[in-house]
């Protein structure tokens, strides 16, 4: 039971009022205020949670994205993590990274450290995707505890109480494993100045995707629209999807 | 070569515009050495012949006058402004003192600070209760907010000026009265520790101090001696056994009095005076604990605001408190009480900085949604115009609150005069801004709900405590004129040995002729103001050019006598104050890298320049 991996995501404020680019290219991101995900925050303090229960040993926070990104994971180290992991993707190839990559780099970190767990926030407050973990889980063929409101270490399992649609659910999951955090599991400490003070001396590696023997993202290919429902499956039939 | 004494006559006196009679040289007059006065009274042919005899004077003499004038000479801005002169060392480029490391960390820790005071504390309900909820101190002692400049190794967070300049920019915004608790803990109440405390009593007080585990307040106020500090009352005498000093009298409107275990306290103690052999009664500043016994503290006075702030009455009866705890020389106490005192003086600024950003955000967010006459009334001209002069106080503050705080970070030990003018300003700035910002939101500024009448009640205090803006005016005007009041008197002692002196003298009556025949006398801005700035450069060098005149005229009028002169010291103050406020702003502006400022810049210093020489003028006249 040594080590967990920490996932945290660079993303825009929550607070701050979204303006489109005029191009419609996207979101305007230059000069404005970014911040820790929320969920992030809270996978964070979950894994700080335990190691101060003595149930692991050390927890390592990784983002990946540009150089912007390790004032986040300094945050993370401000709130009692041991040590961080930059991943270095930049520009055109940051813009184009969705969650199977994410899920990829953590899948090939999560064995290279030998973590137990990896812990994730649920969703980004930005793409909202909520893929990142279930991903990650399946590449690792590990089982997964997602929407967790509640987690508790017992032994060599997992016991993580499930916020679904219709309550909630319990279930009982063999480690390594992959979590994600959901609201209610708990509220993440302020961190103080002294701890950021002892975060400066804190490591934080860093390393590239083909470190990892992840590959660049594929460029996306141009859509088609299409007239009608019978023009869709003649398409489909032709690329060979269905 | 050079030729006798050459004594002061009356030619010579109307060069340097020295009234014969201002000090003592009265001896000299009558004997001339009419060829050499004859010489002195005409400046370009006196640049000609000085030039020639300066090559004749020995090295040795022109580097001891060289160093002379030096040593006497400050680096301070507003020092050099009330003599007419620019030195624009501390002011131009604006200071950027942080090296990359402690911007970085800088940067690290206005997220959380700001986090907590957007989310936890509740000013709202710190003001109804008349205190700091206890849940926000105990997270306020965990993030470290009470040892801010405490070094780390004795248990703080070890930040430099500018940092906690910052820092308290982000308390002022959000609740002024958890702002006079952090700062009557480590601004004043335990600061002298840091600044005179013995290794000794460093490591006995801070780590507690800066963890919060124990308060501090600076106890100096008493019912009897409010400005006049000087006279307090309490009464220190030493024990028979000569190992305490015993401790007797009351203070008044401590902040901290009710929660502090820590007191800096001054008391007077009758002392041998050295010189006149004759005991007299002289200030020493003591380390006390209330743990020490007799120590009491009365009920929270009720306050028209920072009512979160703890505000007692605070008794020592016989109070031993160890020789050890002399803070540091004995009969040393007013300097230390000064120098405490302008040590935290920036922090104001900077807070009231932050206080009326976050009232002008409110301001604009009103203004910009609120609709009358079917439009939004940021649209109208009245609006605007309001929100425009709030904005540039708000400008001029924050950047005076960090010239001052990269001034001090540099080591420049001459920077009360700018502090205390900081202080002024930045207290009647925060008032009128917010009384406009509750002007702008009209019946909803006067609601509770808005938080903005708080603010305002807030506000009043500053004005008062921690030196009165009229006794730091007349602190202003008066320092500003005895460091004048040097500068002429050496002029007069070069006079007494005009060819030791040649290059001062040249200087001074070449710089005198052309202000007489209205040439400008070659102080200038350019070079340090961005070109588009060059107007306002030229207006404050105008307006710094005439103060100095104006400044000189008092003294030749009053003399010694300006001390009692306060419609004058206001006045002078005043102009002081706009003056630093016109550089400050320039100097700021030119160091951005985009020259957003411009129209606040050029505002400000349009607005000082019809104002100052208003002022000014009206000087002569009393």
């Amino acid at each position: 039971m040594s080590r967990v991996l920490v996932g945290v995501k660079r993303v825009i404020d929550y607070a701050v009022k979204i303006r489109v680019k005029p191009d419609h290219s996207g979101v305007v991101t230059d000069g404005v205020k970014h911040s820790m995900n929320p969920f992030c925050e809270i996978a964070v303090e979950e894994a700080v949670k335990l190691k101060e229960k003595k149930f692991i040993k050390e927890v390592v926070a990784v983002s990946c994205g540009p150089t912007q990104v390790t004032e986040t994971i300094r945050t993370a180290l401000a709130m009692g993590c041991d040590r961080g992991i930059h991943v270095e993707v930049s520009g055109k190839d940051y813009e184009a990274m969705g969650p199977l990559q994410i899920s990829k780099i953590f899948a090939a970190l999560a064995k290279k450290e030998e973590a137990s767990l990896v812990i994730l926030g649920k969703q980004a407050i930005d793409d909202d995707c909520n893929q990142t973990g279930q991903m990650t889980a399946a590449l690792l063929d590990w089982p997964q505890g997602t929407f967790a409101s509640e987690v508790t270490i017992d032994g060599e399992k997992v016991k993580v109480v499930r916020e679904i649609d219709g309550g909630l659910e319990t279930i009982k999951i063999s480690m390594p494993a992959v979590l994600t955090a959901d609201l209610r599991l708990n509220t993440p400490r302020y961190a103080t100045l002294p701890n950021i003070m002892k975060a400066k001396k804190k490591k934080i590696a860093n390393m590239k995707p083909a470190d990892l023997g992840v590959d660049e993202p594929p460029t996306r290919l141009a859509g088609v629209k299409v007239e009608t429902v019978d023009d869709l499956v003649a398409k489909l039939k032709a690329n060979g999807t269905i | 070569m050079l030729l006798g004494k050459v004594s002061l006559t009356p030619a010579l006196c109307t060069a340097l515009r020295i009234s014969p009679a201002f000090s003592g040289i009265q001896k000299q007059i009558g004997a001339a050495a009419t060829q050499n006065a004859r010489l002195y009274a005409s400046s370009q042919a006196a640049e000609a012949v000085l030039d020639k005899q300066a090559v004749g004077t020995t090295t040795a003499t022109k580097a001891a006058t060289a160093k002379k004038a030096q040593s006497v000479e400050s680096q301070s801005f507003a020092v050099n402004m009330f003599k007419g002169q620019i030195n624009p060392s501390q002011v131009f480029p604006f200071p950027s003192v942080m090296n990359e490391e402690q911007t970085q960390f800088l940067q690290e820790l206005v997220p959380p600070v700001s986090k907590f005071f957007e989310e936890v504390n509740d000013p709202a309900k710190n003001d109804s209760l008349e205190k700091v909820e206890d849940s926000t101190m105990e997270s306020l002692k965990e993030m470290g907010a009470f040892g801010l400049q405490v070094p780390q190794d004795l248990g703080g967070v070890g930040l430099t000026n500018t940092q906690y300049a910052r820092l308290v920019e982000i308390v002022g915004q959000h609740d002024l009265g958890v702002g006079i608790t952090l700062g009557a803990h480590q601004s004043i109440g335990f600061k002298g520790i840091l600044l005179v405390g013995s290794p000794a009593q460093k490591e006995k007080y801070l780590p507690k101090l800066a963890t919060g585990e124990t308060l501090a307040a600076f106890c100096l106020t008493e019912p009897a001696s409010g400005s006049d500090a000087a006279s307090i009352k309490t009464l220190a005498t030493l024990s028979p056994c000569g190992k305490h000093y015993i401790l007797n009298g009351g203070k008044i409107w401590i902040s901290n009095g009710g929660l502090a275990e820590i007191f800096t306290v001054f008391a007077k103690m009758p002392m041998m005076d050295e010189k006149t052999g004759q005991m007299k009664d002289k200030i020493t500043a003591f380390i006390v604990e209330r743990s020490f016994g007799g120590v009491t503290h009365g009920p929270p006075e009720k306050k028209m605001g920072i009512k979160a702030s703890n505000t007692a009455e605070v008794y020592f009866e016989n109070v031993p408190v160890p020789i050890e705890n002399v803070l540091g020389e004995v009969g040393g106490g007013f300097k230390v009480a000064m120098a405490i005192l302008n040590n935290g003086r920036f922090g104001m600024a900077a807070a009231l900085s932050g206080t009326m950003k976050g009232v002008i955000t409110q301001a604009v967010d009103h203004a910009a949604n609120r609709v009358q006459f079917g439009s939004k009334i940021h649209t109208y001209g009245a609006i605007q115009e309001k929100l425009a002069r709030m904005t540039m106080l708000q400008y001029v503050t924050e950047s005076m609150a960090y010239m001052i705080s990269g001034n001090m970070d540099s080591g420049s030990k001459d920077y009360h005069i700018e502090a205390a003018i900081s202080k002024i300003f930045a207290s009647e700035a925060a008032w009128e801004v917010t009384d406009e910002c509750i002007q702008v939101m009209g019946g909803m500024g006067f609601m509770k709900g808005s938080g903005v009448e708080r603010v305002m009640r807030d506000l009043r205090i500053f004005r008062i405590f921690e030196g009165t803006n009229d006794i730091l005016r007349l602190f202003v005007a008066l320092n500003g004129f005895q460091d004048a009041g040097k500068h002429l008197k050496s002029l007069q002692k070069a006079l007494k040995n005009p060819l030791g002196n040649a290059g001062l003298l040249a200087g001074e009556i070449t710089k005198r002729a052309k202000r007489t025949a209205g040439l400008s006398t070659g102080l200038t801005l350019q070079g340090s103001v961005h070109p588009e700035l060059s107007h306002s450069g030229n207006l404050a060098v105008k307006a710094i050019e005439h103060f100095g005149v104006t400044v000189e005229d008092m003294l030749l009028k009053y003399g010694k006598n300006i001390l009692h002169e306060q419609f004058v010291l206001k006045r002078v103050a005043d102009s002081a104050i706009d003056l630093y406020a016109m550089v400050v702003v320039l100097s700021s502006c030119s160091a951005m890298e985009t020259y957003l400022m411009k129209l606040p810049t050029n505002s400000s210093c349009a607005d000082v320049a019809s104002r100052g020489s208003l002022e000014l003028c009206r000087l002569p006249a009393l």
